[in-house]
């Protein structure tokens, strides 16, 4: 396969503009203003490009919903927010290719007849951070930002604007707030940011790898991209994986590839010689896979929706046999009962309820009608927020406890925890 | 504490509120800077940026608390923040901890008497692939092990 996100990464001196020009880097924008804005979003739409932040939209559909003419100006809003456990695709790629992600701002930009992009981008990525700004810094002193960019009449400034430490402002509306200056709290839709964005403006949220994928299907076609993967599941998909591996990392794979062959060819099978025995395919709120169900499943939207589970952002997580399901959905409940905006009730009191229920199974003080409690919570809460939050926490109980009951049985029952615990090293 | 922005501060606060549309939009970029400075944002702080931006001390304060980020004491001279979660959990991220608790004799959420350290659990931060890690200032400490955490110590004065 030949890569198109991770095609300079590992090169010295990637991050530089020279490195990617001579790669062919920003090679998509004389095609791109021959092209009238509407053509690029139709481009878009035929290349089948889904979001890659986690919901899996299809990113031309949602450029579509911006609204022409209405005598505001559009925003593009870059989620560079990446904080969902097992998740450093994003990250990747600012460390290794920023050009890519400027290149497919100025894509997006130029079909939403957008002027001004904002990168939102996690406070603990200040090094993240500073690597973008350099690379902003070039690309506006080579006139690729800017007025009139590469003379072709078309205006673009790109702004950075830092989080400060808050799961949920990945959430895009909860994004949109914390750009605004206020708490990150999701906002009712409709009316959706397409209609009603930033500052009361029409305005697309993208995750990075959609847009860092946009330049390869301007300069290639979107048939091309649509030829990789399968189905609806088109072109590449970058897996940050960790856990359990012997080789942890972002690996590139067209979407559709079997995940037998990807934990054994990509990420050196499981470590210590152990066996596997479940599997977070898509990031830390999608329900988990026994290791038999992942043995037989493959990495593409609708294969693993139809195993039962999500693809979600492509943060997969690998658990050994030694690792304890009771102790890991606890870890998880304090995650999500940390990172709760409060803003719902339904979420606000269902992760505690949650995080303090999974802290007594844990602990070996669990009663057997608390399994019973955690499936009611779990349908209490899914679907009754303003955002899908309050699901993300839902979605891993569920799962958790119905495909690996007879552990949390077992911690009632003795009393204790069974297992070790995971090892330092 | 009093606090006071200085008058290139000043040139530069009307530089980002430039960007936006809402001069509001500025709290975060302003509150970096106000830390970035001070290690921490005090009241007369909070009231510097509120008045500058036009807004109440309470509408920047509500936002100070939401964002874990935001010290509202001073803090140690150097903020080990443990990632506590899945990722980093799965490869002994709570013995990491126990090693940190044990090494400066002070619990997740204290700081050592001579100001030097702060211990912290943080959530995710994106480096699952370099497991178990730490935050410290701006850099990432990852793929831990207790030689590299001795040596870290050592360096951070």
């Amino acid at each position: 396969m030949e890569p198109i996100l991770t095609k300079n990464w590992g090169k010295p001196n990637s991050r530089k503009l020279v490195t990617y020009v001579e790669s062919g880097g920003y090679g998509s924008l004389k095609k791109l203003f021959q092209m009238s804005p509407a053509q690029v979003i139709d481009e878009v739409k035929a290349s089948g490009l889904r979001g890659r932040g986690g919901a899996g939209f299809p990113a031309g559909v949602k450029w579509g919903f911006v609204p022409k003419n209405t005598g505001k100006p559009v925003y593009l809003v870059v989620n560079a927010d990446e904080s969902e456990p097992g998740t450093f695709k994003d990250r990747a790629i600012f460390e290794n290719d920023p050009h890519m992600l400027i290149e497919g701002i100025i894509c997006a930009c130029y079909a939403l007849s957008s002027h001004v992009c904002y990168v939102y981008i996690r406070g603990e990525f200040f090094l993240q951070w500073e690597i973008f700004e350099a690379a902003l810094q070039e690309a506006r002193s080579n006139g690729l930002l800017g007025t009139n960019i590469k003379g072709s009449g078309f205006d673009l400034e790109i702004h950075t604007h830092r989080g400060a430490g808050a799961y949920i402002c990945g959430e895009e509306t909860a994004l949109l707030e914390s750009l605004e200056g206020k708490r990150g709290l999701p906002r009712i839709k409709p009316p959706f940011p397409a209609v009603k964005g930033a500052f009361g403006c029409p305005t697309t949220v993208n995750n990075v790898e959609t847009i860092a994928s946009v330049p390869w299907i301007i300069e290639h076609g979107a048939k091309a991209y649509a030829a990789i993967g399968v189905g609806k599941s088109t072109g590449t998909k970058l897996w940050s994986v960790c856990g359990h591996v012997n080789r942890p990392g972002v690996y590139e794979i067209p979407l559709g590839f079997p995940f037998r062959t990807f934990l054994q060819e990509y990420c050196g099978g499981v470590w210590k010689g152990r066996k596997l025995k479940a599997v977070i395919v898509g990031g830390s709120s999608v329900p988990v896979l026994t290791a038999n169900e992942a043995m037989q499943v493959n990495l593409d939207y609708e294969s693993l929706q139809a195993a039962g589970t999500l693809l979600g952002s492509g943060g997969m997580i690998v658990l050994d046999e030694t690792t304890c399901m009771v102790a890991a959905l606890d870890n998880l409940s304090d995650f999500y009962h940390h990172e709760s905006c409060g803003q719902c009730t339904p979420c606000r009191e269902g992760t505690g309820w949650v995080e303090k229920i999974m802290n007594r199974v844990d602990q070996g003080h669990g009663l057997t009608e608390d399994l019973g409690l955690l499936l009611d919570l779990a349908d209490n809460m899914q679907g009754r927020t303003i955002c899908t939050f309050a699901d993300a926490l839902a979605m891993p109980v569920r799962s958790f406890v119905q495909r690996f009951r007879s552990e949390f049985e077992e911690h009632i029952k003795l009393g204790r925890c069974p297992f070790a615990g995971p090892e330092w090293m | 504490m009093a606090f006071t922005f200085s008058g290139p501060q000043l040139e530069q606060i009307e530089t980002i509120c430039a960007r936006y549309p809402a001069r509001r939009a500025a709290i975060l970029p302003v509150l970096w800077m106000v830390q970035e400075q001070e290690g921490w944002i005090s009241a007369e702080a909070t009231e510097a940026v509120a008045k500058v931006l036009d807004l109440t001390p309470a509408a920047v304060y509500e936002v100070i608390t939401f964002y874990t980020m935001f010290q509202r004491k001073s803090c140690a001279r150097h903020h080990l923040q443990v990632c506590r979660t899945l990722p980093c959990w799965l490869r002994g991220s709570a013995k990491l901890l126990a090693y940190l608790e044990k090494k400066l004799g002070i619990k997740a959420g204290e700081q050592t008497a001579d100001g030097r350290f702060k211990l912290s659990t943080v959530e995710c931060l994106a480096s699952c692939g370099t497991a178990p890690m730490m935050q410290a200032g701006h850099r990432y400490y990852e793929e831990l092990t207790p030689e590299k955490v001795d040596k870290i110590l050592e360096e951070l004065k």
